[in-house]
């Protein structure tokens, strides 16, 4: 209907169409007739803000120790030589990589069986189990601790990294099964009943005709399960005890607390944290916004 | 919503019986246990801890202790009310910049113009980094000798050896600016998730109609993001609160308590404290107090009140 208005408008009504020097600047943006600086200049600034601190870590982790250059030039690899082999940041890395490829498989099979229950079926304690879900949002993580401690510490798992994958796993199912039905919604019941008349199972034909639709979901919810777990590390601190088994975040947190903190080594620790998650992120970037307008925004 | 609820089930019931009927229950199975055994166990036992007296170092005087916690926490424990304070000021703070932030953000990069994806990508790009690895890198700015304000110092502005992580009257906006570097980025992408499902009609017939680009913001986009504005703020609120990352390795709750979160205390209490009884207490008054606040905020927004 407003599509018919807007032709209307235009074409009867040549005096409402925009003078000629606003039309020379329309583009196809959403919001018409912006002119070209007042994008770019809260851009520029705003990429300052948002640049300026990852520039800093490049710096100290690539200039040598007690230059005060802005360039990092020469650049030298005595930092991460440091972190990866004194400071047993390679042991950590092997540690992060391990609970973070864990509780990515873990929570998204989880999820996705969740998810497609609350998506297709109808059943009486659905609406119990999806209460459930959102309240868990409000329970804090780092709350929870002592208690989580004990059962780990009465299931034997403190110090290994199966208790890390458990508890961040658990915490962010709530999220992951919301968005994975939500995604799952948007493909058409039809698709898979034309599989099932096709003679297809309900497995097989979810295999077939819904997981293929569901890949960029699933991506952006592996995604956002290895970042995570990638960078929290209270449960890391709480639940695992000895150096072999800590994490890179906690490896970090141990550099920053030290008496006389060593800022290039810091700084390197802080890039091999963060390569692996911006290449998730490059990776997963335009999958990022219509994920979230597919499953949590629209519920 | 309501039909996609309402279909499926149709279907089922016809296409299948009995295995069918199961089906829901083992899907959800793996999800359920593991919530019961690891959310709501340890949520039950924060009740259970929260009436008893229950300190490791103090063995001795462990026992059943009624509400003796929560009184002492609502008549005599100043510091819970400090924390509360400042976790009000913190939440209300990063809430509303971030939301201010983000809202300018999301409607920059939704704009078309040169360069748009490799913008997007960059201005997102803190969304990766999380908690340790933000302190980290804050650190490394704040730092009095090596940072930024030495070389602002260098330029002629400010003093140098100041660290504004030590100084009681910059540190609160110091985290801030670093949560924001952080949080605004999250904000940015729900918002743009929702303006992307705006009608572009809308703003053509709106320009025909004459209304300005201001007219038109507060007319269209405004009234189509409430939605995810109220969803997407309750969200960050609850999570500004709870997360304490951030806080415990920048500040760790310092200079003088002036940045201990509600959260923060508790884990000090109770990991540092080993005082578990008097943690679960507060725990429980934190979690009903959040509960409170977000029914509050739902109801006052009026949350999916009006149909777009």
């Amino acid at each position: 209907m407003t599509a018919a208005l807007a032709e209307q408008g235009t074409r009867p009504a040549p005096a409402a169409t925009p003078p000629p020097a606003a039309r020379g600047r329309r583009r196809r943006g959403l919001d018409q007739g912006v002119p070209r600086w007042q994008i770019y200049l809260p851009l520029c600034l705003y990429l300052l803000f948002t640049l300026v601190p990852f520039y800093w870590m490049l710096l100290f982790a690539l200039r040598p120790a007690g230059s005060t250059a802005l360039v990092p030039w020469p650049v030298t690899g005595e930092h991460f030589q440091k972190v990866w082999n004194e400071r047993s940041f390679g042991v950590f890395f092997q540690n992060s990589m391990i609970v973070g490829v864990a509780s990515l498989v873990m929570t998204t099979a989880v999820a996705l069986a969740g998810g497609y229950a609350l998506a297709r079926f109808d059943f009486p304690v659905k609406k119990g189990f999806m209460l459930a879900l959102l309240a868990s949002q409000f329970i804090p993580g780092a709350l929870m601790l002592v208690p989580l401690f004990e059962i780990f510490k009465n299931l034997q798992m403190i110090n290994s990294l199966g208790s890390v994958v458990i508890a961040e796993t658990v915490f962010q199912l709530p999220l992951s099964i919301i968005l994975i039905s939500g995604f799952i919604k948007n493909v058409p019941v039809s698709l898979e009943e034309q599989a099932w008349v096709d003679g297809c199972g309900r497995f097989r034909a979810f295999c077939a005709v819904v997981l293929p639709l569901l890949r960029p979901g699933l991506i952006a919810v592996g995604s956002f399960a290895f970042v995570h777990s990638w960078n929290h590390f209270l449960f890391a601190l709480m639940f695992l005890s000895s150096q072999d088994k800590q994490t890179i975040p906690v490896g970090l947190n141990t550099l920053i607390g030290a008496d006389s903190v060593d800022l290039g080594a810091l700084a390197a620790g802080g890039v091999i944290a963060a390569v692996p998650v911006v290449i998730v992120f490059a990776f997963i970037q335009k999958w990022l916004i219509t994920g979230f307008s597919a499953g949590a925004v629209k519920g | 919503m309501a039909d996609a609820v309402a279909k499926p089930p149709r279907v089922t019931r016809r296409r299948t019986g009995g295995p069918a009927r199961r089906l829901p229950y083992l899907l959800i199975a793996p999800a359920g246990l593991l919530m019961l055994g690891f959310i709501a166990y340890p949520m039950l036992s924060v009740l259970y801890y929260s009436l008893r007296n229950y300190n490791v170092t103090k063995p001795w005087r462990n026992g059943y202790a009624g509400f003796g916690n929560f009184t002492r926490i609502l008549t005599d424990d100043p510091q819970f009310w400090d924390t509360l304070v400042f976790s009000g000021k913190w939440v209300v703070t990063e809430v509303l910049l971030q939301l201010l932030l983000g809202l300018v953000l999301a409607l920059l990069v939704h704009q078309t113009f040169l360069g748009r994806g490799l913008a997007r990508a960059l201005v997102f790009s803190p969304w990766a980094v999380s908690g340790v690895l933000t302190t980290t890198i804050w650190m490394l700015l704040y730092n009095p000798s090596t940072g930024i304000s030495r070389y602002l110092a260098d330029a002629g502005i400010g003093t140098y050896g100041t660290s504004v992580l030590s100084d009681t009257g910059t540190v609160f906006w110091a985290a801030v600016v670093a949560e924001l570097w952080r949080g605004v980025p999250f904000f940015a992408i729900l918002i743009l998730a929702d303006l992307q499902s705006i009608p572009r009609d809308l703003y053509e017939a709106a320009s025909v109609d004459g209304a300005g680009r201001a007219r038109r913001f507060l007319h269209i986009t405004l009234p189509h993001l409430k939605d995810a504005i109220i969803l997407s703020t309750l969200l960050r609120g609850v999570w500004e609160f709870n997360n304490v990352d951030l806080l415990y390795t920048l500040t760790g709750g310092g200079p003088a308590g002036q940045t201990t979160t509600l959260p923060l205390y508790v884990a000090n209490t109770g990991i540092n404290g080993h005082d578990f009884g008097y943690a679960s207490a507060l725990t429980t008054v934190a979690f009903v107090i959040l509960l409170f606040c977000s029914i509050l905020y739902l109801r006052l927004s009026k949350f999916g009140g009006d149909a777009k």
